[in-house]
């Protein structure tokens, strides 16, 4: 089995969370589940975001749909983010040229 | 210390009801949580600001003792020494998003600790990722190199892979801060911000710069050495070329990222540069040259 997963059932009682949340997470598309031998895990590498969303869903009252709503534009906040970069970085080839 | 006014932070009277103090606090909350501000500075001491007044005036007690002793903290602080003297043997150990961090007049007032309504209740949580900026010349990014950074006094060591962009964020798993309540370590996110001194424009993988061509070698052809961030290389310069003629030097441009071996195009434009200062000879010999065209 890879190391990099996690229990589900250990997340929830980590996090002091219901599965309920987490499959509803994994229905709207928010995290994956990998199943491993009839047990479910997810990777480490969505722990981050799975925190962030515990806090928003506990600390600001955001549901399910809502959490699916902001972490959409948050993605596209980020693309543009990099967008914004690049054409910064773009923009300094035209930079004093006509000087 | 300065006097915190938790009304004016979130934005209600001082005869607020506890259900329009928690209105207040979710409707600001929602607009300055650091999730959905990510590397928001300002946001970031804003929700700090409007977490601590919420400790303060959610709570019944800690609302009384504020609305009490407020203006006069100082007084305040009197008697919570003489609390605390008594109270030493308590400490708090919740953390996480919902107020680390307390002004100098919170913990004077209060001592840092969590409201008693809070008390009990222990999540666990991964540490908090930390920002850090590395700046670094172009020079510096054409090979993989390793560096040693100091992050909160701890040394790490880090092979920044050749090809790294400006304003290119890696994270460092595990590097940031400590989790809480046993939870897991944060990341390390480190940008680079790449200051180009040198004589070449890049853009992505590919390089830029302009050359010189007198005009003689510009109309008969010849050869000229170009600099390349590699080295020089030796061209051929085709007679009668263009000015702004672009010439393509394939795999001379900048190393890709993470892909060993490989590189971008070096692009060259030529400035055909006229000669000035002719002497009587040389006039004499253009007006010819003027005639015959």
């Amino acid at each position: 089995m890879e190391k990099n997963l996690i229990a589900i059932t250990t997340l929830c009682s980590y996090y002091e969370i219901e599965f309920s949340f987490i499959d509803a997470l994994h229905k709207t598309g928010l995290i994956q589940i990998v199943i491993v031998e009839h047990n479910q895990f997810i990777h480490y590498d969505q722990i981050g975001e799975l925190e962030k969303m515990i806090r928003l869903y506990n600390e600001l009252n955001v549901n399910i749909e809502g959490l699916d709503i902001i972490f959409n534009l948050l993605e596209k906040e980020k693309r543009l983010r990099e967008e914004l970069n690049a054409l910064k970085n773009k923009l300094k080839l035209y930079e004093n040229d006509n000087i | 210390m300065k006097f915190v006014d938790y009304y004016k932070i979130l934005g209600v009277k001082k005869a607020a009801t506890e259900k329009e103090i928690k209105a207040a606090y979710r409707k600001l909350a929602r607009k300055f949580h650091p999730d959905l501000n990510p590397d928001n500075k300002e946001a970031e001491m804003k929700f700090k600001e409007i977490n601590e007044a919420n400790e303060v005036l959610s709570d019944p007690v800690n609302r009384k003792k504020y609305d009490k002793y407020g203006k006069n903290w100082q007084r305040g602080e009197e008697y919570e020494n003489a609390q605390r003297q008594q109270q030493s043997h308590y400490q708090s150990t919740q953390q996480g998003f919902s107020g680390q961090e307390y002004s100098d007049f919170f913990e004077s007032m209060f001592g840092g600790r969590r409201t008693s309504s809070q008390q009990g209740h222990h999540p666990i949580f991964k540490g908090q990722d930390y920002h850090s900026e590395l700046h670094l010349d172009l020079k510096d990014v054409y090979t993989t190199h390793k560096r040693v950074l100091t992050v909160n006094n701890k040394n790490i060591r880090l092979t920044i892979p050749a090809g790294v962009e400006n304003g290119q964020v890696i994270r460092i798993k595990g590097k940031g801060g400590a989790g809480f309540n046993g939870g897991p370590n944060g990341d390390l996110l480190i940008k680079f911000v790449i200051n180009n001194r040198t004589e070449f424009k890049r853009d992505g993988n590919n390089l830029y710069v302009n050359v010189d061509l007198d005009l003689y070698t510009s109309l008969l052809g010849g050869e000229i050495m170009v600099d390349t961030f590699s080295g020089k290389v030796k061209l051929k310069i085709a007679p009668e070329t263009q000015n702004g003629t672009k010439v393509k030097l394939k795999g001379k441009g900048f190393p890709i990222y993470k892909k060993e071996g490989e590189f971008g195009d070096l692009i060259i434009t030529y400035n055909i540069k006229t000669p000035t200062i002719l002497s009587k000879k040389e006039k004499e010999l253009f007006k010819e040259l003027q005639k015959i065209r």
